[in-house]
């Protein structure tokens, strides 16, 4: 009876491991997160828009079909990057994504204060090389520091209505993200 | 022989709460990090990187993007305010005031994220589209059925679920309570 017991709490202790490894671990095993299923859509380090999501066909669970969606899948290995997006009458905002789909910055059209939202996305290191006196003369340059190599940047404008669908998605039409080798 | 046994007997208890309390979590969330107003649940964290482990798995299980914190903050209800779990057969009222935020939306999908296909392609409002009383509060229908005035059609599914993007807001991982995020009531109004 006593043996039972302990191999009850052995089973106990070991299914507490378990659990705590298979939620540790899933996020780097699954094959249909955010970043697979928008992978085969999207060319690396230019932006492409994401198609309106319906009940027949969306790319991603629970997205905001009130939203035009474009998306810049990088990889940071080579060089930074740098993001332009003009901003919409009505709300207009880019979100950073880690490849594991860590939302680690995002900034609207407001918080940015332009006309055009301008960002430089670049890894720590990248980072580090910048030139001192660059820093000091950028003040007001946006620098964006991706925890990881690959990732996604997420740009949405609102549509209010459903007929300004197409001013939305032109908004983003418009956007850019291309390669920003450091200088020097 | 005894402990041959008594070790497969131990791994056979571990899998079978190790992956149950896994499989579990993962689909009824957990309570790490929740807002809960009236009907309502947030998870501010989640759209930060003090993502919980959790909520991690979720997020990848699923295939959804969080919304980032800088850009808003989603609450979803899959009740109202009684409790009783959504019926798309029936008609349930959201009415009152939002909390202050530049823009919301309020869209309906089924238990899996997707949006519900119905007759005159409606999957939600935005704050600019809803008809509003004079002292700015509002009521959205959603019913099966047309109704007058701001009707969300439930295109006659089962569960379904309700999720409230406020954008540009203040409401965050800060928020506590009712008066810092004032949510819409939801009331149950008929069923067939």
């Amino acid at each position: 009876m006593m043996r039972l017991v302990i191999w009850i709490l052995a089973g106990v202790v070991l299914g507490g491991i378990v659990h705590l490894v298979t939620v540790l671990v899933l996020p780097r095993t699954a094959t249909q997160d955010a970043y697979m299923r928008i992978e085969p859509l999207t060319p690396v380090n230019a932006v492409a828009a994401l198609p309106t999501p319906s009940p027949s066909t969306a790319t991603l669970p629970f997205m905001d079909p009130a939203f035009a969606v474009a998306v810049c899948r990088y990889d940071l290995s080579e060089t930074p990057l740098k993001l332009t997006a003009p901003v919409s009458q009505a709300y207009t905002s880019v979100s950073f994504y880690t490849r594991y789909g860590v939302a680690y910055y995002a900034i609207n059209d407001r918080a940015a204060g332009r006309r055009l939202i301008e960002l430089e996305l670049m890894t720590a290191a990248q980072k580090s090389r910048l030139p001192d006196d660059e820093e000091v003369t950028a003040a007001d340059r946006l620098i964006v520091e991706s925890p990881t190599l690959t990732g996604l940047v997420v740009l949405r404008a609102l549509s209010p209505e459903p007929g300004s669908m197409p001013v939305a998605r032109g908004i983003l039409a418009a956007a850019q993200c291309r390669p920003n080798p450091l200088e020097g | 022989m005894q402990s041959l046994f008594g070790s497969f007997f131990a791994f056979v208890v571990a899998a079978a709460l190790g992956l149950g309390a896994t499989w579990l979590t993962l689909t009824r969330g957990t309570a790490f990090g929740a807002v809960a107003i009236g009907a309502w649940t947030a998870w501010p964290k989640t759209g930060t990187t003090e993502i919980d482990p959790y909520a991690r798995a979720v997020v990848a299980r699923s295939g959804r993007l969080p919304l980032g914190s800088g850009d808003g903050v989603a609450f979803e209800a899959r009740n109202d305010d009684r409790g009783k779990a959504f019926d798309g057969r029936c008609d349930v009222v959201v009415s009152g005031t939002t909390p202050p935020a530049r823009f919301w939306t309020l869209t309906l999908y089924d238990p899996d994220g997707r949006l519900v296909a119905n007759t005159v392609n409606r999957y939600g409002f935005t704050s600019q589209e809803i008809v509003r009383r004079a002292d700015g509060s509002f009521d959205i229908v959603i019913a099966p059925r047309a109704r007058p005035g701001n009707w969300l059609p439930t295109g006659g599914v089962g569960r379904y679920m309700l999720v409230l993007r406020l954008y540009d807001t203040p409401v965050g991982v800060a928020t506590r309570t009712e008066r810092d995020a004032p949510m819409p009531a939801i009331a149950l109004r008929s069923c067939p």
